[in-house]
């Protein structure tokens, strides 16, 4: 049975209390992934000896030193994107097999200084780039809800790991989606945050102006503890920000009066599968019974989103990965020449969705190209920022559906990467603005998860955990699958 | 058909910040390989670039120096190729707006003087060094790549293709160069690459009205010093002018220097050029420099090198010492703090440019390392002024000084040579002298002037060096003017 429960805090103070230990958190932790872990594959490196002997070491601290780490003994889950000195790290793909980072992301530092123990690093879509984790060297990941189905991408692997108990919490990151898709297709909880309010430093680059690291849970208060620990300004990133970090774990009950939500036509139309928009205007009813008012926008630069994010993101993914070029680290296919050396490692090191990501983008940063693609696509995502400042004006918070759809088949989109790119379709315009969001289960139908989305104005993510807690208390969630 | 000479210049310079650009790693020259690396010079999957205030502060400098418009709002972009001395596989630079634009420098070229604009200044960083094992790079039997120098500071100065001669464009470095040098914002040293220049040469057929930039142009690059740039053009220009004597194209190409043959050679064609894809590096913020800190930047800049000849040139120094001054910022270092102590500014001039630098370069020093510091060279100079001691024996003085590193004052006490002005003293010795030499007094009455000189120099052979010579002269003139009479 796994050893996770409900409140993250509440392990978290048995473990400070000496209730129970770190030890036996762990390694229950690790008894229970031995039996699932075949079953859902979320995993990639993980090292039970090593996560032992950081749990040993954190059941010798002293009572009052202990006492002080918010998440003492907390199995965490860290998305294989994020480097780690004490594990592998591949991104999924061939050309880092066996990669070991000589430093480990602030993130994960920063969750490990408050007595976190990293468990496993968690399969994703090779370099982040896809909505199923079906594009993982190393296989794919199966939704916990239903094996013959994706767990959403490209976090799949942290999202699957929460939902199946291998651990309570899970970092993931968010260029287009990747933490909230996933987070609904594995009926969790998970948000990316404002661009710039958690360090990027050790998190492997796919579109550095839309990249955010981000926590995935069981529960709000969960994601909102998460976030507590990783937020804030790191001098190793320059676009991490200085503002101050709100305490979320201490507003997350506070009452929201007057609470005026907009809800975009344009999320709510074609493209968006009939029960998934049942289920969200479902609970959107149950909310306004609370006093919610909603107000109907219209957000009218949403249907170029996906064109523009599919430009831009390709166009910066193109550039960072052109490091992993076999002279220095990870794949090298040798060759009588550099220039062969450089085209067989990456053919070779690189899986069919990163190479067309990594050509498309190429193909638009190129003379005659440039201003014709990237810079028009630089032009509809300051359109859709200007988009949620309007509505912003009227309203607190937007909402949408988290993903179009309800998790699809294993295997089904391998060949139509333009159907799986617009499972990107309500998640790619917080990024393309910098937006906080955060999905969280709406309810289920036909026994698979569905999330609704909120989004609101830069820094309001206490705003969203907020809502989030409100929809906690007005959605009726089903037991968590038994595996 | 007769050709004007098109010159333009790409200079880079290594900027001398403690740590590297983007990163805290040591900006070191001469390091074992890779010993000044770390996640982020080493293009580390997940690190990240964090701009180095300093870097920007010396760049600004420049900038300023070089008479720029200063913009406070720039940004950075992304090179991108793919070589193994460049770790990312892009080179951080900038594109589009680059910190600095329309500075200029003065040169002065067939006794005119002339300016030559610099279109841009930009920041950028550095790429590593290949080390290729084997005879020559076509053996080579493999390369060693050495990251230390990946993501030192540089700034790229890109003049306007302003020059029109080979001349020129040396000149234009050279005071480049003594402008840069008055900031200590680099070591300069194009024998070591903190200093690198790219010739761009083109003939420009006198009936040609189009732009220049759409002329065939050859890029010389990375010449080793300014003597080889101006080799380098001479050849192109005889090459190019052949070229099109024999009615053949001027092929656009990047070209390098063989110092040994005194020769370009083609690199590669850039018909054939990299696309840079270059576009806004979205890892850094854009780059705002502040108003305020700008002018406090510019109020402390220091004298520079024009400003220095005009104040040379109005306390009457001739063009020559002006010139051999202003070309050492530690000569005009030296030469600054000797004049808050004296008014003396042309004797203080002469000394320096004469004794002291001759006493300097037989040791190897700079004026910064002088032995002899300018309060130093001041107190001599005051005692020749004071008529306490003679010119000549401030030069046996000087010497000493760079020996023993006694002062002035000192030595003269030590070596008993104060100068004998004393009237009385003195008019004894002339007496004397009068009287032994008959003949040559006789002939100083009948005109000739060189016999007085004769008799001074018995009265100081007499006095060991010691009498001071004017009050020697006058009192002989005394003297012999009432033996007449």
């Amino acid at each position: 049975m796994s050893p996770v429960d409900d409140s993250v805090k509440g392990m978290a103070e048995r473990v400070k209390t000496g209730q129970i230990s770190a030890q036996s958190l762990v390694s229950s932790c690790f008894q229970y992934i031995r039996q699932v872990e075949p079953k859902v594959h979320a995993l990639l490196a993980h090292d039970e000896e090593l996560a032992m002997e950081k749990a040993r070491a954190l059941d010798r601290l002293p009572l009052s030193e202990r006492r002080e780490l918010r998440l003492a003994g907390i199995p965490l889950v860290v998305k294989d994107n994020l480097v780690t000195e004490d594990l592998d790290t591949t991104a999924g793909s061939r050309i880092l097999e066996g990669f070991r980072s000589p430093y480990t992301a602030s993130v994960v530092k920063r969750a490990e200084e408050q007595g976190a123990i990293v468990v496993a690093k968690s399969n994703l879509d090779e370099f982040g780039m896809g909505s199923s984790t079906e594009h993982s060297v190393y296989g794919p990941t199966m939704n916990p809800w239903d094996f013959s189905r994706v767990p959403g991408g490209s976090s799949g692997g942290s999202a699957a790991a929460v939902a199946a108990g291998m651990a309570p919490l899970a970092l993931g990151s968010d260029t287009g989606g990747s933490i909230r898709q996933p987070a609904a297709f594995c009926g969790i909880v998970g948000i990316k945050p404002t661009y710039g309010r958690v360090s990027r430093y050790g998190l492997i680059a796919y579109a550095s102006s839309l990249d955010q690291v981000g926590p995935l849970a069981r529960t709000v208060e969960d994601t909102a503890l998460l976030l507590q620990v990783i937020s804030g300004h790191d001098p190793l990133d320059a676009t991490s920000a200085q503002m101050p970090v709100p305490d979320y774990l201490a507003q997350l009950d506070r009452p929201l009066q007057g609470l005026r939500v907009g809800v975009p036509r344009e999320y709510f139309g074609d493209g968006i599968d009939a029960n998934v928009k049942m289920v969200v205007e479902d609970v959107l009813e149950r909310l306004k019974q609370e006093g919610v008012s909603m107000v109907e926008i219209d957000m009218p630069h949403t249907q170029y989103a996906v064109a523009a994010y599919y430009l831009l993101a390709p166009a910066e993914a193109s550039s960072n990965l052109s490091r992993f070029d076999g002279v220095r680290y990870g794949l090298r296919v040798p060759a009588g020449d550099l220039r062969t050396l450089y085209q067989r490692t990456r053919a070779q090191g690189m899986g069919d969705e990163v190479r067309r990501r990594v050509l498309l983008g190429t193909h638009v940063l190129s003379a005659g190209y440039y201003d014709q693609y990237y810079v028009r696509a630089q032009k509809v995502r300051a359109l859709i920022r200007r988009d949620f400042e309007r509505a912003f004006e009227q309203v607190d918070l937007v909402v949408t559906p988290s993903a179009p759809e309800l998790p699809f088949a294993l295997g089904s989109r391998a060949d139509d990467p333009m159907k799986m790119y617009l499972s990107d379709i309500c998640t790619v315009t917080a990024n393309l603005a910098g937006l906080p969001a955060l999905s969280v289960p709406a309810g289920f139908e036909s026994g698979l998860p569905v999330g609704i989305q909120w989004i609101g104005p830069a820094w309001s993510e206490d705003l969203l955990l907020r809502v989030g807690r409100m929809v906690e208390r007005v959605v009726v969630r089903p037991p968590w699958p038994k595996l | 058909m007769p050709y004007q000479v098109v010159v333009g210049l790409e200079v880079h310079v290594e900027l001398k910040t403690k740590t590297k650009l983007f990163c805290q790693c040591a900006n070191a020259f001469g390091s074992e390989p890779n010993t000044h690396t770390c996640p982020v010079c080493l293009a580390m999957p997940g690190a990240l670039p964090v701009l180095n205030q300093a870097a920007v502060e010396l760049a600004v400098k420049a900038g300023i120096a070089l008479q720029c418009t200063i913009h406070c709002h720039s940004k950075f972009d992304r090179k991108q190729y793919f070589y193994p001395d460049l770790p990312k596989a892009y080179q951080i630079s900038q594109y589009d707006l680059p910190f600095a634009e329309w500075g200029h420098v003065n040169i002065v070229a067939d006794g005119q003087r002339k300016q030559v604009r610099i279109r841009r200044i930009h920041m950028e960083e550095d790429a590593g060094k290949l080390n290729h094992l084997g005879q020559s790079l076509e053996q080579s039997e493999g390369s060693l790549v050495d990251l230390n120098r990946a993501g030192v500071p540089l700034i790229e100065i890109v003049s306007e293709p302003d020059m029109t001669s080979a001349d020129e464009a040396r000149r234009y470095l050279t005071e480049l160069r003594a402008v840069l040098s008055y900031l200590d914002v680099s070591d300069l040293r194009m024998e070591e690459g903190s200093m690198r220049c790219d010739a761009n040469v083109s003939l420009k057929p006198e009936d040609y009205t189009g732009s220049l930039e759409d002329l065939p142009r050859v890029e010389v690059k990375n010449v080793n010093s300014i003597r080889n740039v101006g080799r380098a053009i001479e050849y192109e220009i005889e090459r190019q002018s052949e070229r099109l004597a024999q009615g053949q194209r001027i092929i656009k190409e990047t070209r390098g220097f063989d110092d040994a043959r005194g020769r370009t050679y083609s690199q590669r064609s850039k018909e054939e050029a990299n696309d840079y894809r270059y576009f806004p590096e979205p890892d850094l913020p854009p780059l705002v420099l502040d108003s305020s800190w700008l002018a406090r930047l510019q109020a402390a800049l220091p004298m520079l090198p024009d400003a220095w000849r005009e104040r040379l040139e109005s306390l009457g120094l001739s063009a020559n010492e002006i010139e051999v001054l202003v070309q050492d910022p530690s000569q005009i270092q030296f030469l600054q703090e000797a004049m808050e102590m004296t008014t003396e500014v042309r004797a203080l001039t002469r000394w320096m440019l004469a004794d002291m630098l001759r006493l300097l370069n037989e040791r190897g020093l700079s004026f910064a390392q002088s032995p002899v510091r300018p309060a130093q060279l001041v107190e001599l100079l005051n005692f020749i002024a004071d008529g306490r001691i003679s010119g000549r024996m401030a030069k046996e003085i000087l010497e000493n000084m760079f020996v023993s590193g006694e002062s002035a004052g000192q030595l003269v006490d030590r070596l008993g040579m104060a100068q004998i002005s004393d009237d009385a003293v003195l008019r004894g010795q002339v007496a004397e002298v009068i009287a032994e030499h008959g003949k040559v007094v006789d002939d100083y009455h009948s005109g000739k002037e060189r016999a007085l000189g004769f008799l001074v120099g018995q009265v100081m052979k007499r006095t060991r060096g010691q009498a001071s010579p004017e009050v020697v002269n006058r009192l002989l003139k005394e003297a012999l003017g009432s033996s007449v009479s």
